[in-house]
């Protein structure tokens, strides 16, 4: 019995350890933004724990930056681009996974080939072509780079190819177009796969910095990583500012995270197997 | 007639949205990029061929090689790193003991912050007077307090470490699909065979791992290729250009600067490396197959 115990220690020593590096910098965070400004933030030894835990720091950011607009643009901006994602991949997924037709290895290849190219080349180009259509400072220049991704198109086709061909040819002998066999049959046997998309592009949109850093010069179209930018270079001076924002930034995520942590591990794992 | 005309059209009308999303945001900026790289072009002025002027001022510019050599020395460290670590976070949260569910999305957490809260965040801990360094002290690993971001000697790696901090549990999730694909009856005949939980580690999990470590490979090499949020939110690039990266490089030239044809040269030096680096990853791979 003994022996069997001591692996399993070892196991929950070691998972504790990482936890710790993990979870501790947040924890640092959250207690620096829960100090009054009467408590000094350097003080040797640390103060682990606020003397007097108050909210004013998160009170002082709302006042003096607009926060809750940064959070309804990214709200916004992550809807529309995950919404537009799912759609346009899995639409686009359909005949390449399929249907006959001239040219699908080529379009195949190029749209493979398209996830190689780093977005830090494209980035110039982008922006001058937004430029160029008047999307300087919109929610639809902030939208459309990431409103279809290769990398969706890809895992869509990867699981439409693992519906049985029957189900499709019976809905046809049934009379159903295409257009419907798509929304109607397949999509709702492939929602496993929807989500995992739909986790992975809200991730990458939610965080997005340099983008919108390039795209954007007017604050009323900022997302909170941009407006956490500005935050800390406002009041570079206090940190129990910078760490109410950084944690007000967080909280969204973090909320959808713990509700729908299983799609999250899960979907990253589905997509790992199929990626 | 009007039927199969619209039967032979519904294919490319299902990829149109898609095909006209890449096509002007990735293919077609792609092609503008490599032509803006031969020209002179600022936004204000009209832009002039100068073919490849801009290539050789690179190759003369201390700048441009300094961010080079910062971003190479970025993957030689951050990679192997990236790699290993993971494997054994994977297999630490592999089985199903009491908890485990929740030590993963703890794990997970560093992933879905926004690299721009991970960077204050790291700012704040990485302070002279900060945590970390009481930390440190505390427990006799340094006498004096280390300047993490303000001395060019450790900038870099500290910068390294925050990235390494962030992939950690990215990797593991695609580790833990992998451990989970092997099939459990390999091990119980390991089992039955007598054969030590080390040895089935070695001799089961890592070789059958190795698509995953291949993956791990490529994803992690292309992102250490373009590292930037870490740097512009921790050192701006500082201190002495001792964190400058590549990307950071391009970032400036273009959007500070306006240089966007030189911008442009570096950013297809950026996309030649990263090629390169993919096509020897999947090669390496293949062979190890």
């Amino acid at each position: 019995m003994k022996v069997r115990l001591l692996p399993l220690l070892l196991r929950y020593l070691g998972l504790l350890l990482v936890a710790f590096v993990t979870v501790g910098p947040f924890l640092w965070l959250l207690s620096t933004a829960l100090k009054s400004g009467a408590e000094n933030i350097f003080a040797y030894p640390p103060q682990f724990l606020p003397q007097q835990p108050t909210l004013d720091n998160f009170a002082r950011v709302l006042e003096s930056q607009p926060f809750l607009l940064y959070l309804k643009n990214s709200v916004l901006v992550a809807a529309l681009s995950v919404t537009a994602n799912l759609l346009f991949a899995s639409l686009a997924a359909y005949p390449l996974a399929r249907m006959d037709f001239h040219g699908k290895q080529l379009i195949f290849l190029v749209l493979l080939s398209s996830m190689m190219i780093p977005f830090q080349l494209l980035m110039i180009p982008v922006y001058n072509l937004a430029i160029g259509l008047g999307l300087q400072n919109s929610y639809l220049g902030l939208v459309l780079p990431h409103a279809c991704t290769a990398f969706g198109v890809f895992l869509m086709r990867q699981a439409f190819l693992g519906i049985p061909r029957a189900l499709e040819e019976n809905a046809m002998i049934e009379g159903l177009n295409r257009l419907q066999i798509w929304w109607y049959v397949l999509l709702p046997l492939v929602k496993p796969s929807l989500a995992t998309l739909a986790v992975f592009s809200f991730i990458a949109v939610w965080g997005d910095f340099l983008w919108p850093l390039i795209i954007l010069d007017d604050p009323a179209f900022y997302t909170l990583p941009l407006g956490v930018n500005r935050l800390a270079n406002t009041f570079s001076m206090d940190w129990r500012l910078v760490a109410a924002g950084a944690i007000f930034s967080i909280l969204p995520i973090l909320a959808v995270f713990l509700f729908s942590q299983k799609y999250f591990i899960e979907g990253a794992m589905r997509g790992a197997v199929k990626g | 007639m009007k039927n199969s005309t619209l039967a032979q059209l519904t294919p490319y009308l299902f990829l149109v949205p898609a095909c006209a999303i890449i096509g002007a945001f990735v293919l077609y900026p792609l092609l503008h990029a490599i032509g803006a790289s031969l020209t002179e072009y600022n936004m204000i002025t009209e832009s002039r061929f100068v073919g490849i002027d801009n290539y050789e001022k690179l190759a003369q510019d201390p700048f441009f090689w300094n961010s080079l050599r910062n971003t190479l020395l970025y993957l030689v460290m951050v990679v192997p790193v990236l790699v290993i670590a993971p494997i054994f976070l994977a297999l630490l949260v592999n089985k199903a003991i009491a908890g485990v569910k929740i030590f993963r999305a703890i794990f997970y957490l560093p992933v879905i912050t926004s690299l721009v809260v991970t960077g204050l965040i790291w700012k704040w801990v990485y302070e002279e007077q900060g945590i970390l360094n009481y930390f440190l002290i505390n427990t006799g690993i340094t006498d004096d307090p280390v300047a993490f971001l303000t001395d060019p000697a450790n900038a870099l790696f500290a910068v390294m470490a925050v990235t390494i901090w962030t992939g950690l549990g990215y990797y593991m999730v695609i580790y833990l699909a992998g451990l989970q694909s092997i099939p459990r009856h390999l091990y119980e005949a390991a089992e039955v065979e007598g054969i030590s939980k080390w040895q089935q580690t070695l001799h089961i999990t890592i070789p059958l791992l190795k698509p995953s470590i291949a993956i791990v490979a490529v994803m992690s090499s292309i992102a250490a290729m373009k590292v930037f949020e870490e740097v512009y939110v921790m050192t701006n690039g500082g201190p002495l250009d001792s964190t400058k990266t590549l990307v950071y490089f391009i970032y400036q030239s273009a959007f500070e600067e306006f240089e966007m044809g030189y911008a442009s040269a570096a950013g297809v030096v950026l996309f030649v490396l990263t090629l390169g680096l993919s096509i020897l990853n999947l090669f390496v791979l293949r062979k190890g197959k």
